[in-house]
């Protein structure tokens, strides 16, 4: 039962996806939660959200990097963002999601990443106005990652720069 | 006037590449004794077409260069000028020097004339003998050469958009003699119609000089079809000349007037071309050094793709259909539908996979000339033979196989063929033999050198092998591995070192270029009769063979020409080394064994050796003993790449998705190895007798 809520929840927040898409509206990013925290990434990065699946794990990699998966028939690494964080390990449940990402790599072209997050949440519109820069923070495994803060009615969003960060994350 | 020519570059070099190739083979086919006028025809045809568009594109080193060329080769067609192997050397020389300086092109570097230059110098010593000798019989022949031409010339609208350009074609006439131009602007539309890739005028062009009504003919062939042409001998009119000459300073205001309109939307289209272009440019053309971009493709199997395709689509909505409204009863029909789409899909991939595919002539096609230019060198007659010319392969497969043919086939016209003499004292025709055979066996293709030569010298490898430190003496080795020490690396039994081979890297580094493809390389020999060096290939590098193997929990594949042998181990087969290190003793030889869960960090169903199986597997010219839980089934998978996305792993070569769709990881015998840290040091501190053979 609680496979199939999630599993609906995964295709409406594809559809949410895909409306936010065809509006075209500036900034949107997609939010999700990490350790009760909402983040929020871009949505013109975001490919498509899909539910935990075992992966298959590469010899000798980092620890952020959990595995290879097959995404239709294209060999795609997943990262766990908890671990890029420096967060504890949570078992995967299944509310976790990997967001699939589009991330530009130099050369023009782009690479095809998953990142494993707890839970995603909406899609929200945020202006350059409304966003803030983030803070000095001594966190510094995380300020590398972070582009700014924004605002939702009720709680702050962590609104990250994932692109070029990830890829020095796999490669190094 | 806003075409972009550069986006037609790359089609231009490629065809003159092919230009080239056809050249170059006719060339050497060539029977000097009975010329054939169809094979100097097809020769003059390749080149006016490189001539042709170089012009276009104004590339006019290579045209003017080709036009040199093309003039003998309109003499020799015309039977007024006797071709003789000289001649062929020249063309010859000229072919290659087209395709260096279209390399250039291709680089964007600048062209380097300087061997053109020579090359034309040539040309225009036969050219003058030539006119000295038979004095002008085409000029003569023709009724042509008047005091000038007046040319009306009323092109279609549409010329600019197909490439053709009128004031090139000028500048073309203009070389011919003095050219006067009179434009004409009655069909000029008002600026608002006016469509700026339309060309709206005409002109009465007249030209002053002994040009030939074909030169001028010539200048225009590229646009005759879609132009009104009208050609007439001048008549000397003092009146009408002062006319046009009167009119001449008023019209080009007109067409600058026109030409300055279309000039500023031109200069920002290139201009943005120019600031988008470079970077994507760049890489491309590195890439084109090594493989090209496009490939042709018959219509034949893009046909049979729509087809396939077409009925995929069918499958499709069946199945969907059947989706819509499915009850248990119609669950056959489910199934067989399936199985269709299934069969389907294979055949769909079959014919991709085809796609890729091309005929090996392409591979070797090169080698009539390399034959024919070594064997002069060296003062040998030999004869090439090509046999299975129309054996299929994939396009990188054989984009990789040239250089190591190319070595192969240098190495038997050095070292295999004798001289004539040596042949004849061996009762052997004077004439050598080279013969390349190509023929797909399995799912492999198999490419053969054969030579009618000396045969490898057993003894002389042997002692150079002994004096190299490869081997020691007391080794009692079969022939077979004696003629495998030739792949070995720094071993080369060149007496002297030519030109040609004999630097002492090569057929090791043959053997590692055909590895790195998965295939592998072998070489047989009989004294006195040849020998015979036999490639197997991989039919694609999409698709592998594999070996299915299970450590713990993961699944990983070897690629199954890597593996030697599989075992179950036994204690009494173990010796363990003071390093540290573990070694299975195969028969006569020490094979190092590697855990893989030790060097992959992943948990086995058990560490102990003698509960696993251990793998033997050969890469980079060793063996290692692969320490695994289970073997599991053998089948073929397809290649993906790792980089694409990620990065390159060590020890694994790429991965692939296995029936149930998940990912595993395919082994890389050479990273293994290294990840492991074996080195060939390592195992010959083995203890023992016969570490001798290719343990070494």
């Amino acid at each position: 039962m609680l496979q199939e809520q999630s599993a609906k929840e995964i295709e409406q927040a594809n559809e949410s996806l895909e409306a936010a898409r065809s509006q075209n509206l500036g900034e949107q990013y997609l939010t999700f939660f990490m350790n009760e925290e909402e983040f929020g990434v871009s949505i013109l990065s975001v490919q498509e959200i899909r539910g935990w699946e075992d992966v298959t794990p590469i010899p000798n990699a980092p620890k952020q990097v959990k595995g290879v998966m097959n995404l239709r028939g294209t060999v795609v690494p997943v990262i766990d963002l908890r671990v890029c964080f420096g967060l504890e390990r949570i078992e995967y449940s299944e509310e976790t999601v990997v967001i699939i990402l589009a991330v530009p790599s130099g050369k023009g072209s782009t690479k095809t990443m998953g990142v494993v997050v707890d839970a995603v949440s909406d899609v929200h519109n945020f202006d350059d106005a409304s966003v803030q820069p983030s803070p000095e923070l001594s966190h510094a495994g995380q300020a590398q990652y972070i582009r700014g803060l924004g605002s939702t009615d009720d709680q702050m969003v962590i609104l990250l720069n994932l692109t070029d960060q990830l890829i020095e994350e796999i490669t190094h | 006037m806003s075409v972009d020519l550069s986006q037609f570059h790359q089609v231009f070099f490629e065809e003159s590449h092919e230009g080239l190739d056809i050249m170059e083979s006719a060339l050497l086919n060539l029977d000097l004794a009975s010329i054939e006028s169809e094979t100097i025809n097809e020769i003059f045809r390749a080149a006016h077409s490189i001539k042709g568009g170089s012009g276009t594109f104004g590339f006019s080193e290579i045209a003017d260069f080709t036009h040199v060329v093309e003039t003998l080769l309109d003499l020799i067609r015309s039977d007024q000028f006797v071709m003789e192997s000289e001649h062929v050397d020249l063309f010859l020389k000229s072919v290659d020097c087209l395709r260096t300086m279209i390399h250039q092109l291709e680089a964007g570097d600048d062209v380097d004339t300087e061997q053109s230059d020579a090359l034309k110098a040539q040309f225009e010593v036969y050219l003058n003998s030539k006119n000295n000798g038979s004095e002008d019989a085409s000029v003569e022949a023709s009724p042509a050469s008047t005091a000038g031409w007046n040319i009306y010339f009323a092109p279609d609208p549409d010329i600019l958009k197909t490439g053709n350009d009128p004031l090139r074609m000028f500048r073309e006439l203009d070389e011919l003699g003095a050219l006067t131009v009179k434009a004409n602007l009655s069909k000029l539309p008002n600026f608002g119609e006016m469509e700026p890739e339309s060309c709206y005028l005409s002109w009465d062009l007249r030209l002053e000089g002994d040009a030939t009504e074909a030169q001028v003919l010539e200048v225009f062939e590229w646009v005759i079809d879609d132009a009104e042409l009208k050609l007439s001998p001048l008549v000397a009119e003092p009146e009408d000349e002062g006319d046009s000459l009167k009119a001449s300073p008023e019209i080009p205001d007109d067409v600058a007037e026109d030409v300055k309109s279309a000039e500023p939307e031109k200069k920002s289209e290139q201009s943005v071309n120019v600031s988008s272009a470079p970077p994507a440019k760049k890489a491309p053309k590195k890439e084109t050094k090594t493989e090209s971009a496009s490939i042709r493709v018959g219509t034949d199997k893009v046909d049979s793709l729509i087809n396939m395709v077409g009925e995929l689509v069918i499958t499709q909505s069946m199945l969907g259909e059947l989706g819509r409204d499915f009850s248990i009863e119609r669950l056959p029909r489910l199934l067989e539908g399936l199985e269709q789409l299934s069969h389907h899909t294979r055949e769909l991939q079959e014919s991709v996979m085809r796609i890729r595919m091309l005929p090996i002539s392409f591979a070797f096609s090169r080698f009539p000339r390399l034959v024919h230019d070594i064997s002069k060198s060296l003062n040998k007659k030999v004869e090439l033979e090509l046999l299975g010319e129309q054996t299929e392969l994939d396009k990188t497969v054989m984009e990789r196989i040239g250089d190591p043919l190319v070595h192969l086939v240098r190495n038997s016209l050095d070292h295999g063929i004798e001289l004539p003499e040596q042949r004849v004292a061996a009762g052997k025709s004077e004439m050598g033999k080279i013969t390349l055979n190509a023929f797909h066996q399995g799912g492999n293709i198999v490419i053969q050198i054969i030579d009618d030569g000396a045969g490898l010298n057993k003894e002389r490898i042997l002692s150079k092998a002994i004096e190299k430190g490869l081997v020691s003496e007391h080794d009692n080795l079969s022939d077979e591995q004696i003629y495998d020490l030739v792949f070995r690396p720094g071993f080369s039994t060149a007496a002297e070192i030519t030109d040609i081979s004999g630097r002492g890297v090569g057929m090791d580094v043959v053997r590692r270029n055909i590895q790195d493809l998965n295939g592998s390389v072998e070489v047989e020999s009989t004294p006195g009769q040849g020998s015979v060096f036999t490639i197997r290939l991989p039919l694609t590098l999409a698709i592998l063979d594999g070996q299915l193997i299970r450590v713990g929990e993961q699944v990983y594949i070897f690629p199954l020409v890597s593996i030697v042998e599989s075992i179950q181990s036994y204690d009494q087969m173990i010796h363990r080394v003071s390093t540290g290190c573990e070694v299975l003793r195969l028969r006569e030889e020490y094979v190092p064994i590697v855990r893989l869960w030790d060097i992959f960090n992943i948990k086995p169903d058990s560490e102990k050796l003698e509960d696993g199986l251990l793998v033997v597997v050969e890469g980079d010219n060793m063996k290692v003993a692969v320490l695994v839980d289970d073997l599991l089934a053998q089948q073929q998978v397809v290649i993906k790449s790792l980089q694409d996305n990620y990065r390159s792993v060590d020890g694994i070569s790429g991965a692939t998705i296995l029936g149930d769709g998940t990912v595993s990881l395919i082994l890389d015998i050479s990273g293994l190895i290294k990840l492991a840290g074996v080195s060939r040091d390592d195992y010959k501190k083995a203890p023992a007798p016969g570490d001798s053979s290719e343990a070494a």
